[in-house]
């Protein structure tokens, strides 16, 4: 409640619209952060891929710095949640392209958008591990 | 008197002051991105633990480096202009927003230009 004074100088108490912590969290709620969470981590991660780029191209030595670790278990660890990130927001991403056309904006096509999109970044996630470690 | 049309008056004024061509570069780098970052993902998986030769000859084939440049292009157009959105939406201070955006652009610019000189001496280098 906010208090305001009348002209007459009494307080009368305003309702204000409720917060966002006292809403129970909804899935498409919890998607659109997600979204905007992943990409804030893929961008502070390009310093990653930028890095084994140059190591590449500087040599021996400096290719052996970075294979060390990015082949560590910290280095798996933060692989790991990046291609996770890369994946969600990539299925975000095109569940945007989806509503951008007008479409799958009711409640019912909005929440099923929302759970495939976690279900499948997590499965596709293991997908492509799985990949590497069949392929790598 | 004044001559200019209320439309000329508004234009600009958005809070970007660029009108529709940030959400549209933002679209258009998303689609370049999906298809670009799925090739990414098919190449690093397919040299996961391979030697530094092998990821030398891998980066520098021709095909694969041109690709490379354009995800660098479109990712980074991408990124920063997803971190501008996030920056006006939470920093309220006029001039805290200026400095944000400007790291933001060099953060960008400088991943960019990394990136794209690692490439080119893949490709072109001793
Ligand atoms: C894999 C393909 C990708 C697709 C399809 C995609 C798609 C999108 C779309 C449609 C948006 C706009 C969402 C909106 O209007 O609210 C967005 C936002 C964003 N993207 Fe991407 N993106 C991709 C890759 C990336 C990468 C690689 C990065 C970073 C290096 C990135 C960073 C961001 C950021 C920071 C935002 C702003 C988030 C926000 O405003 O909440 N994206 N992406």
């Amino acid at each position: 409640m906010a208090n305001t004074n009348t002209s007459v100088g009494t307080k009368i108490k305003r309702p204000l619209s409720p917060h966002l912590q006292i809403y129970k969290p909804l899935i498409n709620m919890v998607m659109s952060i997600l979204h905007r969470i992943t990409g804030a981590a893929l961008y502070l991660g390009t310093v990653l891929l930028a890095w084994w780029l140059v190591a590449a191209a500087s040599g021996p030595a400096e290719f052996r710095i970075a294979s060390e670790f990015f082949g560590s278990t910290f280095g798996y660890l933060i692989l790991f949640g990046y291609s996770w990130a890369l994946i969600h927001h990539m299925l975000g991403g095109i569940r945007h392209f989806i509503w951008d056309t007008g479409r799958g904006l009711d409640i019912k096509t909005v929440d099923l958008l929302s759970w495939g999109t976690i279900v499948f970044s997590v499965a596709l996630t293991l997908l492509v591990w799985f990949s590497v470690l069949v392929f790598g | 008197m004044n001559m200019r049309t209320p439309l000329k008056k508004v234009y600009h004024l958005g809070s970007a002051k660029e009108g529709a061509s940030h959400f549209w570069l933002q679209r258009v780098s998303a689609v370049a991105n999906l298809f670009l970052v799925i090739y990414l993902m098919g190449l690093i998986i397919s040299l996961a633990g391979a030697d530094y030769i092998t990821v030398r000859e891998a980066l520098s084939y021709p095909l694969t480096a041109l690709l490379l440049l354009l995800l660098i292009l479109s990712g980074v157009i991408h990124m920063r202009l997803g971190m501008q959105t996030i920056i006006e939406d939470y920093i309220e201070s006029e001039g805290t927003k200026i400095v944000a955006l400007m790291l933001n652009t060099f953060f960008s610019v400088f991943i960019g230009a990394a990136s794209v000189w690692a490439v080119l001496k893949l490709s072109f280098g001793a």
